[in-house]
């Protein structure tokens, strides 16, 4: 299959492919590295935004590529991925909150609903 | 027509998606997709909270490419912090009071700001319509209330309401 791409899309498609991965990577060892819940949700969306959005691109160039057609499908999982990670990135966040408050954890932010 | 066309443009949209997913333009696929189109959009009508009105299409175009550069931006910032082994992100909670109270146009902000790294969408009160969003390099609160008040809520105004 690769034999069939010239030298320069190769050179491109495998650059995508592999920034994406390390840009996934780097997001995943910041899960780790990070201290705390609220630091932590950010690093896993280096790889839902353009970790993810790169090897699409890589997966989108190659597909049109080799099969001489338009092959954009993959514009689809970024369009999903994009609009259900805040689902449930609010599920835990709120999760979260509600916790601290209970425990009056340290820095957490009053909530505004009216005690009852 | 109206009946069964509740909402043209969400019904177009779906048999767009479906034509890309099954990489298809053959007849009978667009006959299934316009089929499963108009279902859809129907059970829709029972759960979206009213019609989208896009008002400004040059506002839109602008605001997907203003999400784009930010997205590529926050992610080399977040990159940085992260091979930096000495960095400790001073993050912050920012409380903000919103001016946009369309629900499609929360709906985008709220995925606009999660899917740029460095910043989440945590919480929204209807009642008060602020929002409670975590930064992980928080440096000047005031910046990235106007960051986000300018770049982003400004075209959301123009585009839904």
């Amino acid at each position: 299959m690769i034999d069939e791409l010239p030298l320069w899309l190769s050179i491109l498609v495998s650059v995508c492919v592999v920034l994406g991965a390390g840009l996934t990577m780097a997001g995943c060892l910041g899960l780790v590295r990070f201290p705390d819940f609220y630091r932590r949700i950010h690093a896993p969306t280096m790889g839902t935004s353009m970790g993810g959005g790169l090897i699409l691109v890589a997966s989108a160039i190659f597909f049109t590529v080799t099969q001489q057609r338009l092959v954009i499908h993959e514009m689809v999982i970024f369009l999903f991925v994009t609009v259900t990670t805040p689902v449930t990135l609010m599920l835990l966040a709120r999760a979260t909150l509600f916790r601290d408050r209970i425990e009056e954890a340290r820095d957490t932010p009053p909530s505004d609903a009216p005690k009852d | 027509m109206k009946r069964l066309f509740p909402y043209p443009v969400l019904a177009a949209l779906l048999l767009l998606l479906w034509l890309v997913l099954q990489q298809s333009m053959g007849l009978g696929q667009i006959l299934l997709g316009g089929a499963v189109a108009i279902a859809v959009s129907l059970a829709a009508s029972a759960i979206l909270p009213g019609r989208v009105r896009f008002r400004r299409i040059t506002s839109l175009v602008q605001l997907i490419a203003v999400a784009g550069i930010d997205i590529i931006r926050s992610n080399i910032s977040v990159l940085l912090i992260l091979i930096n082994p000495r960095a400790t992100p001073s993050a912050g909670f920012i409380k903000m009071e919103l001016q946009l109270t369309n629900q499609f146009g929360l709906a985008v902000l709220a995925c606009l700001l999660t899917a740029t790294p460095g910043s989440a969408w945590l919480e929204y009160d209807g009642e008060r319509n602020t929002v409670l969003i975590h930064v992980l390099d928080l440096i000047d609160k005031d910046e990235w209330i106007a960051t986000i008040r300018h770049r982003y809520e400004r075209l959301l105004l123009e585009i839904f309401e």
